[in-house]
């Protein structure tokens, strides 16, 4: 990530992306990720801290906050959206489009994003794996972004994928993206929206995961743990 | 004892017939029971026009006679599945006396799902709560009475494995059949709507054959058969469905199918709550071996070791099996091909030696295979590996649960091609049976073991394995990015590891290598004896100057092995057994150099699947992909024998 490492947006995506796999991040993983000194970062991580997206925490490191993960969240999923767009639907190759995104996820209106979103099919993963997160809508299934349209009430509560979660760890459905055959197979699993969850393991090299759901244990292929919503218990 | 049939023609009930269904979620026990009553008075057949099973069996019961039919294991009774249609076409149309619906006490909240839906179809039922060994054991306290009295039906606690409470569950069934129970209501919102289209249900001329209630809540829930006949039937009342919907999903912001299931859901966790305490328990032996079998590393080392024992174990009781049974049958018939005599004896003794073969080469090597599977389908082991394995399915265009079909394969692809409906899709379907054709089956591992692992030593035995492996991920790798689709993701029910019984570990033995002497021995024989006939008459002979230039030129072998490999596709073994006469000696590397051994060994597990294979393809998927898979087979035993033998000459 070469350009523009200065802006707020930019670093509150690097976080979000550090933190799929761990919620604490430390200075120097961020420095190396995003290619510059620590003491920039340090100095970028003060004014977050200040303008209140992420949380300091003395010798652990930085944590998003609910508004910080929210930003971070909102660029990364327009990020990738791009991505696939430039990917699927121009035909670029996977190796050329990240540049472009990474312009363009500051200058889409969160409109264009969802009509993005319907357009490309709700996709769930960007060219190079990365699952997309979801979006701000206050929906539990990609039909309710359909049907209902423009008059949308913004989500309350911040959702991950379960594939982020650690092995032990639940969250509580909020939302399921994708077609409605697999989402009915889920909802008749006893998978519904406001349902418990709780991640027993996952399986090596990005495989299915394993969750307990109503006191029955199934196993999830990666595609589906990364289309299922959680917030914290 | 099994036979396939049209499966509707066997159920028809006499006059004081009693016609009992089995119903439930996968896993549960329902084939335990099942087998338990019936024994061994049983037909497996197919529901018309679908290709799900359906196992009918029949018992007397006092003085009554009593047909049962185990449905297929579903968890809903939409139609969004072949089994749940059939399910559905099954107790509408043939209106069972009762349901007995089987329902593991260990997933209890899920299970209880369906059956709420088969209160809403009207079904009579009663409730075999199954398992309750092993719920013991994990510390639920269920109090049974509780569970019947909330849902109005009778419950019964039984451990099929064991026996226990199938009397019971028997007299239950008989006293209850034709009662229905009433079925839990929704909340208020639901309700109004539901009565509201109950009322428009009966004044219009439905004819469905399901009660109003349950055409009203399907067409709620969006339920592309019932919407379908509706539509056609009474095309205002969709219109009108479609604003009460509407409405309602407006209200509850989420689809009404999915408000519907968490009300159902909602009912079942007053029926837990107030009938399951849960105590707490130590963890056992089944939970370690559980947690290494899915380790991050381990995992990986112990799927692998399980897949290579199986065959390890294969060959080594097979061979063990398949030498006394030799001797045994010698004693009695010829095993040699011969072609000598009359056109008439020679036939016959085609037929023979096909039987013989199949006693002595083939049932030898899959009694055990098929042994060792069912204990690693019956333990919970076999799941687990799935699971690990998912990712690198993938890469197939598969998903971890094709690893049962493919392993399936290397005991009889006739079986295992019929496996593959476990997959979602034709195209998952076709990717796995086309890498089921090319895994050796016990056949080809005959030929193995008797040319290059008697000949060239047991390190050419095991690279002709490895070179398979490698075959299969490649062609799967190229079709699968060939064949448009995408490959859909993997749901699979993780099952508590437990010790496999031995009644279901041999029953499921038994039963598959049963299904192995019904559907390929016949082919099997009548392709023996007509094709030395064939031979007797000289109609080969062109056919071995025609397949020269592929014998000769590109693999590198006498002309003479054409032959063969046209007597291969009937049945595989039978290049081994034919390749002395061909050559006319038994000492075969006296005339075959080490190459041209391993060279045969390797075109022969590849290049085509046999006929009896050929006839289950057509079967399920029609001739096309039958022929395209054939030729896939062909090109790619052609391509790897040209390769493989000009490597090795050129060393």
């Amino acid at each position: 990530m070469k350009h523009r490492p200065n802006s707020i947006e930019e670093y509150l995506e690097a976080i979000y992306k550090l933190s799929e796999e761990k919620k604490d991040i430390k200075t120097t993983e961020l420095a190396e990720f995003m290619g510059v000194k620590p003491s920039s970062v340090t100095e970028m991580l003060k004014k977050l801290a200040e303008l209140g997206y992420v949380e300091y925490l003395p010798y652990r490191g930085v944590r998003l906050t609910g508004k910080g993960e929210r930003l971070g969240r909102r660029i990364t999923r327009r990020h990738r959206l791009y991505e696939i767009f430039l990917w699927k639907i121009l035909g670029k190759k996977p190796d050329d489009v990240h540049e472009e995104a990474c312009k363009a996820e500051h200058g889409v209106s969160d409109e264009t994003d969802i009509l993005l979103c319907r357009f490309l099919g709700a996709p769930s993963r960007c060219p190079h794996g990365s699952i997309v997160p979801a979006c701000d809508l206050k929906v539990s299934t990609c039909e309710d972004c359909e049907t209902v349209g423009a008059n949308m009430v913004e989500r309350d509560d911040e959702v991950r994928p379960i594939a982020w979660l650690n092995e032990g760890t639940s969250g509580v459905i909020r939302f399921i993206r994708g077609d409605s055959r697999v989402l009915r197979r889920l909802i008749d699993l006893g998978l519904t929206p406001g349902t418990k969850i709780h991640i027993l393991r996952k399986a090596p090299l990005n495989g299915p995961v394993e969750v307990l759901v109503r006191g029955s244990r199934l196993a999830l292929g990666s595609d589906i743990a990364a289309n299922i919503f959680v917030s914290d218990v | 004892m099994i036979h396939r049939h049209i499966a509707h023609t066997h159920i028809q009930r006499g006059k004081s017939g009693i016609l009992i269904a089995l119903a439930g979620n996968a896993n549960v026990g329902k084939s335990v029971i099942f087998n338990y009553l019936t024994g061994s008075h049983q037909v497996i057949g197919n529901w018309p026009g679908k290709t799900v099973e359906l196992a009918v069996g029949r018992l007397k019961y006092g003085d009554k006679e009593i047909t049962i039919v185990d449905l297929p294991g579903i968890y809903s009774l939409t139609t969004y599945s072949q089994e749940e249609t059939v399910t559905r076409e099954f107790i509408t149309q043939m209106k069972p006396d009762i349901v007995i619906n089987v329902v593991d006490a260990t997933v209890l909240e899920r299970n209880l799902y369906f059956t709420i839906q088969l209160l809403e179809m009207g079904a009579p039922i009663i409730i075999c709560l199954n398992q309750m060994d092993v719920a013991e054991k994990q510390g639920l306290d269920i109090d049974v009475d509780k569970i019947s009295s909330i849902l109005g039906v009778p419950v019964i606690p039984t451990v099929a494995i064991k026996g226990i409470g199938l009397d019971r569950l028997m007299d239950t069934a008989i006293n209850y059949r034709h009662r229905r129970a009433k079925p839990p209501t929704y909340n208020e919102d639901i309700e109004r709507i539901i009565n509201i289209l109950v009322s428009r249900i009966n004044k219009s001329k439905l004819d469905t054959s399901y009660p109003p209630r349950f055409i009203a809540i399907k067409m709620l829930e969006g339920d592309p058969y019932i919407i379908d006949v509706v539509e056609r039937e009474d095309p205002d009342l969709i219109e009108h469905v479609k604003l009460l919907v509407m409405e309602l999903e407006e209200k509850y912001g989420e689809p009404l199918y999915s408000v519907i299931a968490s009300q159902r859901y909602k009912v079942i966790a007053k029926i837990i709550n107030e009938a399951v305490k849960r105590k707490a328990v130590k963890t056992d032996i089944l939970d370690y071996i559980d947690r290494i079998t899915t380790h991050k590393v381990f995992g990986i080392l112990i799927s692998t070791g399980v897949l290579i024992t199986l065959l390890l174990w294969t060959f080594y009781i097979g061979d063990f099996l398949s030498t006394i049974l030799e001797d045994l049958v010698s004693i009695i018939a010829p095993v040699e091909p011969d072609i000598t005599g009359s056109l008439i004896d020679t036939m016959i003794n085609g037929a023979i030696g096909g039987i013989v073969a199949g006693i002595t080469l083939v049932i030898p090597y899959v009694i055990p295979f098929y042994l060792f599977l069912a204990v690693m389908e019956d333990s919970g082991i076999m799941t687990r590996i799935a699971f690990m394995i998912d990712t690198f399915m993938h890469k197939l265009g598969l998903h971890g649960k094709a690893v049962i079909p493919i392993i399936l394969g290397y005991g009889c692809n006739v079986p295992a091609i019929f496996s593959t409906r476990i997959l979602e899709t034709r195209r998952e379907r076709i990717i796995a049976s086309l890498a089921i054709t090319l895994v050796p089956c016990s056949a080809r591992t005959v030929i193995i073991l008797g040319l290059a692992a008697a000949f060239l030593g047991i390190e050419a035995a095991i690279s002709l394995y490895a070179i398979n492996i490698a075959i299969v991920v490649a062609v799967g790798y190229l079709i699968s990015r060939v064949y448009p689709g995408e490959t859909p993701g993997l749901i699979m029910e993780i099952h508590q590891l437990r010790i496999p019984s031995p009644r279901v570990v041999f029953r499921q033995t038994l039963h598959r290598t049963l299904s192995i002497i019904y559907l390929v021995f016949p082919i099997y024989i009548i392709g023996s004896a007509s094709v030395q006939a064939l031979y007797k008459l000289g109609v080969l002979e062109p056919i071995n100057t025609a397949l020269s230039p592929i014998t000769s030129n590109l693999l590198g072998l006498p002309p003479a092995t054409g032959t063969l490999f046209i007597f291969g596709f009937i049945r595989k073994e039978l290049i081994l057994l034919l390749l002395p006469q061909v050559l006319g000696t038994f000492n075969i590397p006296l005339i075959l150099t080490a190459t041209q051994i391993f060279t045969i060994a390797l075109v022969s597990m590849l290049y085509i699947p046999c006929v009896s294979t050929v006839a289950a393809l057509s079967k399920e998927f029609g001739w096309g992909d039958t022929i395209i898979i054939s030729i896939v087979n062909i090109l790619v035993a052609i391509a790897s024998g040209t390769i493989i033998y000009h490597i090795l000459t050129l060393l």
